[in-house]
């Protein structure tokens, strides 16, 4: 699948990884901002099993409509993403959600309040 | 569009479940024999999906203390707690909870569900922080869309997941409750409990823990995973059910806390609905005075457990993490789970069929609850019916075959 962004094939790099560890991840300044594409790639990335034929995943894919994911799989998603890049969605706020930029931009607003 | 069209890729799928022509939602038990037995379609056949887990519902002390209440107190309440007033047994029922687990407050609801309901979504308001583990039952996940509280959930069993949330929520107002369940009832799995606790108290956060699956079972005296893992005092509240071990219908919640009864004037699945029956409150009294004068069937159940759970196994399916009075089979994929019931059925035996959306990871589960009253014969008969089909249908792999090599000599 294509990055939305840019296009190009997806590829995670390591300094993409963000790794979390509890006891010492609250002291430590990760080693750079996840930036709005990061975040945009990696909800993509956990939506990619659920496509709907060709139609690709982008920015205004409604989640709960356009893909063949339901929502107990929504709420698992939003479970890795919460660790990945280290905020915590309420589940009344997930409701509100419906596509992958709405989501990212939950998660970088999250992100700026920490 | 029609009232029912947001439906329809559940009708869809109810559809397809019941294109083998039995219908996992709606058996009818003809008639219920024992514990163990009921005629359904006719037959005789062996239940093994029933929560019964000491096998109560036929204990005769209990049947007779349930009929002389009917004729002592009549049949029904007509009414609820708040606006009908409560007999003299409610209060004994509660005392003996309170009692039983050595707190000093105890609340009786109509169902489990409704005390889960009830307590999760009062407890937490505006402002607090509700955590709840990812595979909790439907009770507790109804009671997040009541509470004004923000929900998160955490991985399933995983303490440090939960302690990633607490830490999240750093310096912010509000009080954390977390939900936990003694024993989870799709796969029998227990909670790490303590370590769970120790979060907890590092974060300053409130426990609950459902114990619907693991009263009786866990436990030196019956009082679940939070007397098994010795953090009852540290456990806030205990949530409970009477329709498993205890073989009626009813929920309950124990609490230490000085203002728990409050919650009898602003839990509204307490206030606005009608108290259980005199006859239920009394076989719950004489059902919990029997798991405390016969701790032999918690022995009982396990040594069953440990037939069922290790006999599937060694046949090569795919199970639950762990022993649990629920043994949780897992199957590829949702048809093959109703196939597989059905065949169940056609030889005879009961069991519960779980697919998605009501499983955990989309999992397709056969659901076996254990009973203390099964017989170790009815067990065996089970795995191996369960082997053949198994076979038959490809879910698990069959005998070492014989080389059989014809002519060519």
């Amino acid at each position: 699948m294509p990055d939305p962004g840019t296009g190009e094939p997806l590829l995670r790099t390591a300094h993409q990884l963000i790794v979390e560890n509890d006891d010492i991840a609250s002291t430590l300044e990760l080693p750079r901002l996840a930036s709005r594409v990061d975040v945009i790639r990696e909800i993509c990335r956990h939506l990619a099993p659920y496509q709907a034929g060709e139609r690709p995943i982008v920015g205004a894919t409604v989640i709960a409509k356009d893909l063949t994911i339901d929502s107990l799989a929504i709420m698992d998603m939003v479970m890795e993403l919460e660790d990945s890049f280290d905020v915590s969605i309420p589940m009344n706020v997930v409701a509100e959600i419906h596509t992958v930029d709405q989501l990212a931009d939950t998660i970088l607003d999250l992100r700026s309040k920490r | 569009m029609g009232l029912f069209d947001r439906h329809a890729g559940l009708l869809e799928a109810y559809r397809d479940v019941r294109t083998t022509g039995a219908d996992p939602f709606q058996i009818r038990m003809e008639r219920v024999l024992s514990p163990t037995e009921a005629i359904i379609n006719g037959r005789k056949m062996l239940l093994v999906g029933t929560n019964n887990y000491f096998g109560l519902t036929f204990d005769p002390s209990c049947m007779e203390a349930a009929i002389e209440a009917i004729r002592a107190e009549g049949t029904g309440t007509t009414g609820s707690r708040i606006a009908n007033g409560s007999y003299s047994e409610h209060i004994l029922l509660e005392e003996e909870i309170a009692e039983f687990y050595g707190k000093k407050h105890c609340m009786v609801f109509t169902t489990g569900y409704q005390a889960n309901l009830g307590v999760i979504s009062t407890l937490v308001g505006q402002g607090d922080h509700l955590l709840i583990d990812a595979d909790s039952h439907a009770s507790i996940y109804d009671a997040c869309k009541m509470t004004q509280a923000e929900v998160v959930r955490f991985r399933h069993n995983d303490p440090s997941s939960l302690e990633s949330r607490l830490r999240r929520l750093g310096d912010k107002p509000g009080n954390r409750l977390v939900i936990l369940e003694g024993i989870y009832s799709m796969l029998g799995d227990s909670a790490p409990l303590r370590e769970f606790v120790d979060v907890c108290k590092k974060y300053g956060a409130y426990v609950l823990v459902d114990e619907a699956h693991s009263l009786g079972a866990l436990g030196e005296t019956g009082r679940g995973l939070c007397e098994s893992t010795g953090v009852l005092d540290d456990c806030h509240f205990i949530v409970g059910t009477f329709s498993k071990t205890l073989g009626a219908i009813g929920g309950y919640c124990v609490s230490n806390d000085p203002d728990f009864d409050v919650l009898r004037v602003t839990v509204r699945s307490y206030m606005f609905t009608a108290s259980l029956p005199p006859s239920i409150v009394a076989s719950v009294r004489q059902a919990l005075r029997v798991v405390k004068a016969r701790p032999e069937l918690r022995k009982q159940l396990w040594d069953n457990v440990a037939t069922l759970y290790d006999g599937l196994a060694a046949q090569g399916f795919k199970l639950g993490p762990e022993h649990g009075p629920v043994v949780g089979v897992h199957l590829p994929d949702r048809m093959l789970a109703i196939g597989f019931w059905r065949a169940m059925l056609d030889a005879g035996i009961y069991v519960n069929v779980a697919v998605p959306p009501a499983t955990p990871n989309g999992v397709s589960l056969l659901r076996c609850s254990v009973c203390a009253a099964h017989t170790p014969e009815q067990l065996q008969h089970m795995i191996e019916v369960m082997t053949g089909i198994g076979r038959q249908l490809g879910v698990i792999s069959g005998p070492p075959k014989l080389r059989v090599v014809a002519g060519n000599r």
